[in-house]
């Protein structure tokens, strides 16, 4: 056998791929799925935070700031073995897929905030005030005026935080998730072979590229921003 | 039966902190008026004119717009400020919407107009000041006396009874400042009553009804432009109007 003979044997092996594939495919499943899930709901979390920031209530504004911090700091997977472990011992027991997609929300939630905020505060105060002196509400101007702009201000590390927190739905093989990685990890170790992992990767990036591309006319649609 | 003020400002006070910028200013602004405001550098003319529609909350005396106190608690101020415009120095446009999208946000929002109906008079209002051919457009693709007309036209748009300009002209190139101040000429033509401060004299002594001037926060001087400018009584406004000739 020839090197590259090897190298095909090795990573690209279709004996190894046909048997596997099916498994590989249940994973990309669950992690999209995951994924989708918690961008949803990350996000809407994070924006929701973020506007209550905005409404200066102090002490209000001090707990969402501690959340933002605290979770931004931990690594996820400690929060994930807390959740799967911790809860049931105070009658709140959670399967593995329920404990993925609380603790990355949670995550994904942290860092919008800060991104939404930064992009509040990246807004010259004229903004709002030209929306009250037409009669607008606070809401109203949040809405139509303020968030529209800080949404567009924070797409780029939004992006960069989905993709970034959707893979970490990997870190759900400590509570037996049948993600893709996961799934890849076992069959390859069945198998004595790493194709499947090469398999994983390609997941990957049929998942990942796409939201990239969108990403990316996203923000060549928004170019009116000077 | 006399006229009322549309805007009457009674002992009106204004602090920042220990910082007293307002410090009983008294002025009636009659309907179809144009009023010029005239002062130094920190004299507290924008204070004044934010007081007017509560972008500032004043801390003494009253504003009275068309005979209501609107310092009192119980008033609502997001429908006083529908009947009383700003222009911002900045122009303040939101970037992310079109001019008509800029000058129809308030008729959707506050006025609860549909979109046909709100496109309908905010394309009345850009054709007022004579941009209906850049209805589409963004703002940052308009020239910055283009971006100022459509700033008119979001104020003029929920037809107030008062416009507060706040140095509309400051931050345009000086080619572009005529189109606006000329657009303002023909707002004071259909009767409407207009508070403007201005750095530009040649404008406020050929087109308001009267000229304020203030210094240190209060009302030092005021009368016809004519007696202002030709025959200024105070020794405050002489410097300040010497200073003025001498810069250009
Ligand atoms: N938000 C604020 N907080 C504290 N001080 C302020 C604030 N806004 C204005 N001031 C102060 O109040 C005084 C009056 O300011 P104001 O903006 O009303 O003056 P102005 O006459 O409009 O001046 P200019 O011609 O420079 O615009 C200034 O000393 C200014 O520094
Ligand atoms: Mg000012």
């Amino acid at each position: 056998m020839s090197d590259f003979e090897r190298f095909i044997h090795t990573f690209f092996n279709l004996e190894v791929a046909a048997r596997y594939w099916p498994d590989i495919l249940s994973g990309l499943g669950v992690t999209a799925g995951i994924g989708l899930l918690v961008a949803v709901s990350g996000l809407a979390l994070g924006v929701a935070l973020a506007v209550l920031r905005a409404m200066q209530i102090r002490p209000l504004s001090l707990l969402i700031i501690a959340f933002a911090d605290i979770l931004r700091a931990l690594p996820p997977l400690v929060l994930m073995i807390i959740f799967f472990f911790a809860f049931p011992l105070i009658g709140m027991p959670m399967n593995a897929f329920t404990t993925v997609w609380l603790t990355l929300t949670l995550v994904l939630a942290a860092y919008a905030e800060e991104s939404m905020w930064g992009g509040i505060l990246a807004l010259p105060r004229g903004q709002s005030e030209a929306a009250r002196s037409t009669g607008l509400t606070w809401w109203q101007t949040m809405t139509a005026v303020i968030l529209p702009q800080a949404f567009r201000i924070a797409v780029p590390p939004l992006t960069n935080r989905v993709i970034a927190i959707s893979k970490n739905v990997a870190l759900g093989s400590v509570v037996a998730l049948s993600e893709v990685l996961n799934n890849a990890q076992s069959a390859s170790s069945l198998s004595a072979n790493p194709t499947p992992l090469t398999m994983a990767a390609f997941a990957y990036l049929l998942l990942f590229l796409p939201v990239m591309l969108a990403a990316r006319r996203l923000e060549r649609r928004w170019q009116w921003k000077v | 039966m006399s006229p009322s003020p549309i805007l009457e400002l009674v002992g009106l006070h204004k602090a920042y902190g220990s910082l007293s910028v307002l410090r009983g200013i008294d002025l009636r602004v009659w309907p179809g008026e144009m009023v010029c405001v005239i002062g130094p550098s920190g004299s507290g003319k924008s204070s004044m004119l934010r007081c007017c529609n509560r972008l500032e909350e004043s801390t003494g005396g009253q504003v009275v717009v068309d005979g209501v106190d609107i310092t009192r608690a119980d008033v609502d101020i997001n429908t006083v400020r529908q009947h009383i415009g700003m222009v911002f120095q900045q122009f303040n446009l939101y970037p992310h919407l079109t001019a008509l999208g800029n000058v129809a946000l308030a008729l959707r929002k506050v006025q609860g107009k549909s979109k046909a109906e709100a496109e309908t008079l905010a394309m009345a209002a850009l054709e007022r000041v004579g941009l209906v051919d850049k209805a589409r457009v963004y703002p940052a693709q308009l020239s910055g006396g283009q971006a100022q007309r459509v700033g008119i036209a979001r104020a003029i748009v929920l037809e107030p009874k008062l416009i507060l300009f706040d140095e509309p002209t400051s931050a345009l190139d000086p080619e572009t400042v005529g189109e606006v101040l000329k657009v303002m000429r023909q707002l004071r033509e259909t009767g409407m009553t207009m508070l403007v401060v201005t750095h530009e004299m040649g404008f406020a002594r050929a087109a308001a009804d009267r000229v304020i001037f203030m210094d240190g926060g209060v009302i030092v001087e005021e009368g016809v432009p004519a007696a202002v400018f030709g025959a200024p009584q105070h020794e405050r406004t002489k410097a300040f109007l010497a200073r003025y000739h001498a810069a250009e």
